[in-house]
């Protein structure tokens, strides 16, 4: 099986990763589809689809938006929008799974990546993913993942404002941010404070880099300060004499 | 194991040339970065310098490439061979099609120009095409407006000279409170969420009213839930409320509205209703400096809003005045409206209370002096930032255009538009009604139309009907049924051609809309009209015209097709004299050119379709085509670029010839204009300067810029029409005051709802769909990741949306004992569907709704038979009906709002039963044959280049044929399906405890439920099924693969 590199544990420098925030997105899947274009063009096999004109078309998205509805007791229902990729796990389950080395955290900066042409598509890293953010491509048979954009980030061919992930770089309601979170002064680190952005199933030991603001309090949850007006006049002829002392005063 | 990490290559090139031009994925006409590689389209990126996107793209624009690489395709000129529906064609040549139109069309011109009906869908290039329908001679061309948002566009002109999406935007930097009324993805839709994202950013509030709480809704602070169709009545309980409270802004409606013009108010009077003014016919006000009745404009005069005056035994009031006895009545207050809105009173006041304290507590104040219309100079700005915004939710209901005024009501008389923190306009707008051209029908044969089809009516003297009261337009726009129809009625045309009412057609001419689906009422009605024939076997259309760059179900009822290109292979023009590009602070126009080729091997080939219609003008020999025998334009690229609408007005604002080199606005045409916009991304600004961004309908140095600019050719400063004067002639001539007087039926209808201030009535429709028999409401949306009709041919967006269930409320759902995966029948007065349901608790409880345009008939858009789309996809719209049933005075009404004609989608009344799952939706429409076969059965989507770099790297190993686990990691880690509605809430109460919940319903389950939002495939990886083999068998999206 596969080892995670020895700086992934406590204290490694560079842990980039990404910081969705669930009160701005609109669930819109800009994002989705930005992912699926950029990786179908570059990095690894292309992401090919089965059936797409017909009765169960199926292709590998490595990021996906699912909403969930939520029914507060005491509150009315609400749609939450999850946007959900790779988590970029400092502990990462589908790594240590893997039997031939494909699947693989990067020292420098975390990013948990599959090495397509040792990935022998035998899908036990989708196992051990308790994300379910792993999915085989149905027509290349290798496992897909994100990138985290590893080959935008970087890219010196790019504009340097555009050296983020491809879903970051499109998000039109502003609901994904991209840094390092080994960094705490990074801005991504600082919005994980102020908002209380929190990890997703801590309990399982996975330590995922990406994090996720929630949503604000809504509807009766709010504290509205605003005091209730009081009436000028009870009638028009009242309203009229309002009306008139306050042009006075204009 | 440890092995050295692999060679990566960090800095692949993405491109190795980008184009930029615009968005056509929807309507919002977003930048977009086009990366090529080999000349082949690789990636599409939102473009960081354009006015509307700012560099972010939706997911429609970033779907693009499969769009233009799309099986649905056309490819070539078609000519009909069977029977209209059938969609069974011959291609033919281009020379083929051009002589077979005009065929058709010469003969029409001669002799009778309106037997042409012309009418475009989802046209950017109106400005075009109705100079060629007006060159023709045919009063019977409008876009698609009528069935889509033409009473919000309609109520804010007549209103203030403006309205949201086109013509305005919110001041998202400045605002305080944001309200959103029947907003879905309608319009807009980056710029509202760049704008959300903003608000949210600087912790504003913003307030949704939506019956459906999804999108812009869901991530809304505070949502409300109304009955659909009540927004109005919830607005006015607000002008109530704030009125009662004294919370207006009295200044801001003393100098900027017709508040204080003096009303006439004697029942008995000729003019009851109308203005006073004095002989130059100005509208008079009470000047508060002398008490005495000045011109509304007079320098330095302050006007009254308590103004009052009898002259010649009459009593003429000050609006105000009219306004506040209406709105303070308690027919208004929230104790009243509640039980009808759904929502209860308590909830009005303290959300009038919130609008009170944003305006008035937290008004800003720009230091950025200027002088208004009157010569007076003012040191600062000062707004009330309190931003508002509405869309199809409003303008899809009979009473939507009383409603959006009662919005700009509840707007002005807070001071909240055109200030800051407000509702800004966008250049070439504020332009009021009066500065709009009236609406022409004078056709004679072999001559051009007397002038522009479409306007804005001042009274009934500007119908366009004849002596004996007959419709002179095709789609009755412009008659009593529908008198201030600004942008004409679309959904009536195929209906009132079929019925010859008010005379019959010889061809019909369809550009860019699906009328045979989803953008007509009774669709199925409406495919028989289209069929149907005379005695003589002969259809009762006798030709039918259509362009379109797809396979869309529409194009199986033409007779001949004219196939339109893709938008990355198109001349576009975004143009200032139809609906540009424009920010508050910025007059903006935008190009589309081909950034790839047309190209459509061993066939004839496809052509951008407004160069089509050049084509024919030339050969028509139409005015404003041809002078003197010599054609003016080779194609549309060489209109854009010299067409003078005026002189030193064209289609394109930017880079003009002026006296001293190149110019913004007024200016020569100039040979490389397209040229520059290619070099500049695109598109074109012109800041607007700052002393004239605020306050532009009265600010002097925006309308100097803004005819220097070519947006008119004097100032034309106004006052917002809070009592709307052309409504009221209309209810005085069903008074009998004026002439021409309405039919008797309409008589007291038009009295009723043509009131010059804005009401509130319930949907018509009511009246005759029985509340007790049909107790729900039935609403469409528009997803965020499909636009009508187009998705469902795009293999990455109908992975997102490839079904739409009915959506059913608690209530609802369990009074009929639903479960999940069972299916219904609908039921309206006119019809019924079969349809799969499913849940949703985030929803008005009477209310259901389903995705737009996501039902496909079998064959159309390459789509396989098997399709979803195909078989448990539905249209609402079979339930929709175009004329309401007969009253009982043998007449139907048209579906639509009484005053704009508006098709009045949302007005639906439905009743629901459970049934057996019939395994296909009801009704099941016979299939089309599809003229560019199916789609291919795999499809890796790369470029050329990416799959050479591909082959070169050796995929060794990267198929894997090894024993499959069996199951996937999210079955393995639980097969629960249960919604994360149900889970229980024992882990805590509030954000917290809720966001557990959806972590363990994550981790629970390996196929999500999916909510309205969501329809995508499972979040599960896969495991390896039966291997597809790669090869020869695998196809590429260049690779023909067509079922035939």
């Amino acid at each position: 099986m596969t080892q995670l590199p020895p700086q992934s544990g406590e204290g490694a420098a560079v842990k980039l990763g990404l910081v969705i925030d669930l009160d701005t997105c609109v669930g819109c899947h800009a994002c989705v589809i930005a992912c699926k274009g950029w990786n179908t063009e570059n990095y690894g096999a292309p992401l090919a689809e089965t059936d797409p004109y017909g009765a169960a078309p199926e292709g590998a998205f490595l990021n996906r938006v699912h909403s969930y509805e939520i029914t507060p007791e005491d509150a009315p229902a609400r749609i939450v929008h999850f946007p959900k990729s790779c988590l970029h796990c400092e502990d990462a389950p589908c790594v240590t799974v893997c039997p031939t080395g494909a699947s693989y955290k990067r020292a420098e900066d975390g990013i948990v990546l599959v090495n397509e042409s040792d990935c022998i598509g035998c899908g036990l890293c989708a196992w051990a993913c308790p994300y379910g953010a792993r999915e085989q491509d149905p027509s290349e048979k290798v496992m897909k993942k994100c990138t985290l954009c590893v080959d935008r980030i970087y890219n010196e061919s790019l504009p340097e404002e555009d050296r983020t992930p491809a879903c970051v770089r499109t998000c039109p309601a502003g609901a994904r941010h991209f840094g390092d979170l080994g960094d705490p002064d990074s801005d991504v680190s600082q919005l994980v404070a102020a908002r209380g952005g929190y990890d997703l199933m801590p309990e399982l030991g996975t330590r995922p880099v990406n994090k996720y603001l929630p949503p604000r309090p809504k509807d009766d949850e709010i504290d509205v300060l605003a005091p209730l007006l009081e009436p000028v006049a009870q009638e028009p002829r009242g309203f009229l004499g309002w009306l008139d002392r306050a042009l006075e005063r204009l | 194991m440890s092995l050295p990490d692999p060679e990566l290559d960090l800095s692949p090139a993405p491109s190795d040339e980008v184009r930029q031009t615009t968005c056509y994925m929807c309507a919002c006409r977003c930048g977009i970065n086009v990366h090529l590689k080999d000349g082949e389209v690789a990636y599409i990126e939102g473009n960081r310098d354009h006015p509307v996107n700012r560099g972010v793209l939706c997911a429609k624009g970033a779907a693009g490439i499969m769009q233009h690489t799309s099986p649905a395709r056309l490819r070539a000129p078609l000519r009909r061979v069977g029977p209209r529906g059938a969609a069974e064609f011959e291609e033919i040549s281009w020379e083929e099609a051009f002589e077979t139109a005009l065929s058709w069309l010469r003969p029409l011109r001669d002799a009778a120009p309106d037997k042409l009906a012309f009418f475009t869908g989802r046209d950017q290039s109106q400005s075009f095409t109705s100079l060629w329908a007006q060159g023709f001679g045919t009063p019977n061309y409008a876009a698609h407006g009528g069935f889509c948002s033409v009473n919000m566009a309609a109520a804010g002109i007549y209103t203030m000279g403006g309205a949201f999406w086109e013509f305005g935007s919110p001041d998202w930097e400045k605002t305080q409170l944001f309200l959103l009324f029947g907003v879905a993805e309608d319009h807009d839709s980056n710029p509202i969420k760049m704008g959300m994202s903003r608000l949210k950013a600087r912790g504003v509030k913003t307030i949704a009213v939506n019956p459906i709480r999804t999108g812009y809704n869901a991530v809304a602070d505070e949502w409300v839930g109304v009955t659909p169709g009540t927004d109005g009545l919830l607005v006015l309980s607000l002008v109530h409320c704030l009125l009662e409270a004294g919370k207006i802004d009295l200044d801001y409606l003393a100098r900027w509205t017709n508040a204080p013009v003096l009303i006439d108010g004697d029942p008995k009077s000729a003019t009851h209703g109308l203005a006073l003014r004095d002989d130059e016919g100005r509208q008079l006000v009470i000047d508060r400096r002398t008490g005495k009745p000045a011109p509304y404009d007079a320098p330095g005069v302050r006007p009254d809003l308590s103004g009052k005056i009898r002259r010649a035994g009459v009593t003429h009031r000050a609006a105000f005045q009219l306004i506040a006895e209406r709105y303070l009545s308690s027919d208004y207050a929230p104790e009243t409206v509640a039980p009808e809105l759904g929502i209860d009173a308590g909830r009005i006041r303290r959300i009038a209370a919130e609008i009170a304290a944003a305006a008035f507590d937290r008004a800003v104040t720009i230091d950025q002096p200027w002088t208004d219309f009157r010569g007076e100079r003012h040191e600062t700005m000062t707004g009330r930032p309190v931003a508002m915004h509405a869309m199809r939710g409003i303008s899809a209901h009979s009473n939507g255009f009383q409603t959006a005024r009662a919005i700009h009501l509840l707007q002005i008389l807070i001071g909240s538009v055109e200030t800051p923190g407000g509702m800004r306009f966008k250049p070439p707008y504020p332009k009021p009604a009066t500065a709009h051209p009236k609406p022409h029908a004078g056709c004679r044969p072999g001559q051009p139309l007397d002038g522009p089809h479409l306007g804005f009516v001042q009274g009934p003297e500007d119908l366009l009907i004849d002596g004996a009261g007959r419709a002179r337009r095709i789609d009755k726009a412009f008659t009593w049924d529908a008198p201030l129809s600004a942008h004409g009625l679309m959904h009536m045309v195929i209906a009132n051609a079929h019925a010859g009412d008010p005379y019959r057609i010889d061809t019909l001419m369809l550009y860019m809309a699906n009328m045979a689906w989803n953008s007509s009422m009774n669709t199925g009605a409406t495919m028989e009209m289209l069929t149907d024939t005379d005695e003589d076997g002969a259809y009762r259309i006798p030709h039918i015209i259509v362009a379109d760059s797809y396979s869309s179900e529409m194009v199986a009822f033409a007779d001949l097709v004219f196939p339109d290109t893709t938008y990355l292979e198109r001349h576009d023009c975004i143009s200032l004299l139809d609906r540009p590009i424009s920010e508050p602070d910025a007059a903006a126009d935008a190009i589309r050119w081909p950034v790839v080729e047309p190209e459509r091997a061993g066939h004839a080939g496809v052509r951008g379709f407004q160069s089509v219609l050049i084509e024919l003008a030339n050969r028509l020999e139409l005015p404003g085509f041809v002078e003197d025998g010599s054609a003016k334009y080779e194609n549309y690229a060489d209109y854009i670029a010299n067409h003078e609408r005026r002189p030193g007005v064209g289609p394109l604002a930017g880079w003009r010839v002026g006296e001293r080199g190149q110019t913004p606005g007024r200016g020569a045409p100039n040979a490389a204009q397209i040229d520059s916009y290619i070099k500049n991304g695109g598109f074109f600004q012109a800041h607007v300067p700052e002393e004239a961004r605020y306050f532009k309908p009265w600010n002097a140095a925006y309308q100097d810029w803004a005819v220097s600019m070519g947006f008119y050719d004097t100032p034309q400063p106004y006052l917002f029409q809070l009592w709307c004067e052309p409504l009221r002639r209309f209810q005085m001539a069903a008074e009998g005051r004026a002439a021409p007087p309405p039919p008797e039926r309409l008589r007291e209808e038009v009295k009723l709802v043509f009131d010059p201030l804005p009401i509130w009535y319930p949907p018509l429709s009511d009246g005759l769909a029985d509340p007790v028999e049909y107790p729900l409401h039935a609403l469409t949306q528009r997803p965020m990741a499909m636009y009508h009709s187009w998705g469902s041919q795009n293999a990455w967006l109908r992975q997102i949306h490839g079904v739409n269930p009915l959506f059913v409320p608690t209530k609802v759902w369990q009074a009929h004992g639903f479960a999940e995966g069972d299916w219904a029948r609908l039921s309206s007065a006119t019809g019924e569907i079969v349809v799969p349901v499913a849940h949703m608790a985030a929803l008005n409880e009477n209310t259901v709704w389903t995705w737009n345009a996501i039902g496909k008939r079998k064959g159309a858009w390459a789509l396989k038979d098997g399709a979803p789309e195909a078989k448990k996809g539905f249209l609402l719209n079979h339930l929709i009906p175009e004329l309401l049933p007969e009253r009982g005075d043998g007449y139907r009404w048209s579906n639509s709002d009484p005053i704009t004609g508006q098709a009045a989608w949302f007005d639906l009344r439905v009743r629901i039963e459970k049934v057996k799952n019939p395994g296909e939706a009801f009704p099941v429409t016979p299939p089309q044959a599809s003229p560019v076969g199916r789609g291919p059965g795999v499809l890796r989507r790369a470029t050329a280049a990416k799959r050479k770099s591909e082959a070169g790297a050796g995929p060794d190993g990267a198929v894997g044929t090894g024993p499959s686990p069996g199951t996937s990691a999210g079955t393995s880690a639980g097969t629960s399906t249960e919604p994360a509605t149900d889970a229980p809430q024992a882990e805590g109460g509030g954000i917290a405890g809720m966001l557990r919940r959806v972590g363990a319903a994550w981790r629970g389950a390996g196929r999500p439920r999916a909510t309205p939002a969501q329809d995508a495939a499972a979040p599960a990886p896969r495991a390896p099924e039966a291997p597809i083999p790669r090869g020869p068998d695998a196809q590429t999206a260049t690779e023909e693969d067509r079922e035939t």
